[in-house]
């Protein structure tokens, strides 16, 4: 696929970043690069990025989606109340996805995505996902009609 | 000989250096009254006169240039939309054209915030939000309530720019006079200050000079070019810059206290002098001013006095605390007075150390240790002024005061406090003359007479 078939994707703009204390920003990197080669907007705030920084950078730009990776092991406690923080911010509707190694140690991909989810993301993806992967389901939300809130 | 005379119309004076631009050297000063008030042609007709006392007949100028930060200076009130990037880009932009801001406001503007900016009534508003492309809501709905207040100044738009016009629209047809110009935060995280900075000093050249009255006495000069601030930071600008055959002094800060505030202005691209350390944040505009507006000599004295302790400022001085107290309620009570016992003056050279100490911490960055599983990563906020080569005092509580490299090195890196980025290894220089506003004057006209000038009247003072 690329930008040619999907119009749309053009409209559309991305926050993408590492939460918390994380210095893992190569994944990151390659998914912001991805989503760029699609054809979407991307606003990249790189490593260590507070939770508050990607909603600051979403309503400036006005963003539909954040992008939030987390790879070592503490997502869990640096995502709580991350889609709270959406609403308060006025991003009501925004889409929000999760992915990396988003729990410590081998645990059910079930329970784990069950997690995320009930924090408020529309969608958790486990380490290794591809690009093109998270582009098809970005496609396919935002054709659902998944639009963010501002 | 080709001449120059620098006119700086201040709030108690009007100031007059007198330049030949052959030799970049100052030929006289003359000080008069500032009459901005009553008629401006008073304070400035006297202030040649003296000038003609001291150097004899005037020569015929070739450029007669002057700044102001006369009838309160430039007024600016700044909107924006999220407090640390577009809303903090705006405030950059304005302080950077030498406005004195009166005003910061960001998200949508309150009725309460809409009574504010009509009672502050600023000479400009600048208006900006959302990235290009990005939000438009904010800034369509806070031109509306701008529209719609009593405030009747000019608004620069500086937003997002698929609603600038509209934005700019909705303004004009409520009889604003409006000016359209870049986005001061085209994309996340790039800040585009320069294009609003310009924009300020047109319309400050255009109407505030006017406005304020400072064009009655046209006939006596060319041009009234930028607020004084705005002077002194292209004077600041030269002088680090250098010409393309003459090097200047590479980054520098100049440190100017005043009466009721103390500005810090920064040349520097502010990048960690540290290896492996991470920039965070907006990126540092190379040309940064900021202004303590609670760190001044007189009207601010006691502010001082309160961030320092007055147990500290009469150890300084020599005096008990009832002592120091004395003079700091003597000082407060008489804003134009200049000190005269000798206690008077450590207390005032105490006062001017402790604001350049406090004003620099402010200005320059710092950083923060944040333990990561891969271990412990430094985070730099603001500038970095490690590598600064030269501080650069001007003002008179630093031109005029007893130990000026004492109160300058308090601008120094201080190794119990190596989070403040602050200068660590750089040249004390004093604007002993009160001459850099005179060189960023200068500057845009005769550019090698301006360095010439600048470079030849910045003294070394102490020990680095």
């Amino acid at each position: 696929m690329n930008a040619d078939e999907n119009p749309k994707r053009g409209d559309i703009t991305l926050v993408t970043g590492v939460i918390g204390a994380d210095t893992h920003i190569v994944g990151n990197r390659i998914l912001s690069l991805g989503l760029e080669e699609a054809g979407f907007k991307v606003v990249s705030l790189g490593a260590l990025t507070p939770a508050d920084e990607f909603v600051k950078a979403a309503v400036e730009t006005a963003a539909d989606g954040i992008m939030v990776s987390s790879l070592y092991g503490q997502g869990e406690l640096d995502c709580r109340g991350f889609r709270d923080l959406c609403i308060e911010a006025g991003l009501e509707g925004i889409l929000l996805y999760i992915g990396g190694n988003l729990v410590v140690g081998k645990q059910d991909w079930d329970s784990v995505e069950k997690r995320y989810k009930d924090m408020g993301f529309d969608r958790a993806f486990p380490n290794g996902t591809r690009v093109e992967e998270v582009v098809e389901t970005l496609d396919k939300d935002f054709a659902a009609g998944k639009k963010a809130g501002t | 000989m080709t001449t120059a005379l620098l006119i700086d119309f201040g709030s108690t004076f009007t100031k007059l250096r007198a330049v030949d631009l052959e030799k970049g050297e100052i030929i006289g000063a003359g000080q008069g009254p500032s009459t901005v008030a009553s008629d401006i042609t008073g304070g400035l007709t006297k202030a040649l006169s003296d000038l003609e006392g001291r150097i004899g007949p005037l020569p015929d100028f070739k450029h007669r240039l002057a700044c102001s930060s006369a009838a309160g200076g430039l007024g600016m009130v700044t909107v924006g939309l999220v407090k640390e990037l577009t809303a903090e880009a705006a405030k950059q932009a304005a302080l950077g054209a030498g406005a004195k801001l009166t005003g910061t406001f960001s998200h949508g503007l309150t009725q309460g915030d809409i009574a504010e900016v009509e009672a502050l009534a600023p000479d400009i508003i600048l208006l900006a939000g959302g990235t290009d492309g990005g939000n438009s809501d904010v800034i369509l709905e806070n031109a509306e309530k701008l529209a719609a207040a009593s405030v009747t100044c000019p608004v620069i738009v500086a937003g997002n720019r698929e609603a600038a016009d509209e934005a700019a629209g909705l303004l004009e047809a409520a009889g604003k006079p409006v000016t359209v110009t870049e986005n001061v935060m085209p994309e996340f995280g790039t800040l585009n200050v320069e294009p609003a900075r310009d924009a300020i000093r047109q319309v400050f050249i255009e109407r505030i000079v006017h406005a304020k009255g400072i064009d009655r006495a046209e006939e006596m000069f060319d041009a009234v070019l930028m607020p004084t601030p705005a002077a002194v930071l292209e004077g600041a600008r030269l002088l680090s810059e250098g010409l393309d055959n003459a090097p200047g002094l590479g980054p520098l800060v100049v440190i100017d206290v005043g009466g009721a505030t103390t500005d810090v202005h920064s040349v520097a691209t502010g990048e960690p002098t540290a290896e492996g350390v991470i920039p965070h944040g907006l990126p540092e505009p190379h040309l940064k001013r900021t202004v303590e507006g609670d760190l001044g000599m007189r009207i601010n004295a006691p502010a001082i006095a309160e961030a320092v302790g007055m147990d500290t400022l009469a150890e300084a001085t020599g005096l008990d605390v009832d002592g120091a107290r004395k003079i700091l309620d003597e000082i407060t009570a008489a804003v134009d007075s200049l000190p005269e016992t000798a206690a008077q003056k450590r207390f005032d050279q105490a006062l001017a150390e402790a604001a350049v100490g406090i004003a620099v911490a402010r200005h320059a960055g710092t950083v923060t240790i944040v333990q990561t599983v891969t271990g412990p990563v430094s985070m730099q906020t603001g500038k970095d002024l490690g590598s600064v080569a030269t501080v650069i005092g001007t003002g008179g509580v630093l031109a005029h005061g007893t130990h000026p490299a004492a109160s300058l090195a308090r601008a120094l890196a201080d190794p119990a406090k190596p989070q403040s980025l602050r200068p660590k290894d750089p040249e004390l220089r004093l604007d002993g003359d009160y001459l850099l506003f005179a060189c960023g004057l200068l500057a845009g006209v005769e550019p090698e007479a301006a360095l010439t000038l600048g470079l030849a009247h910045m003294h070394p003072v102490g020990g680095t």
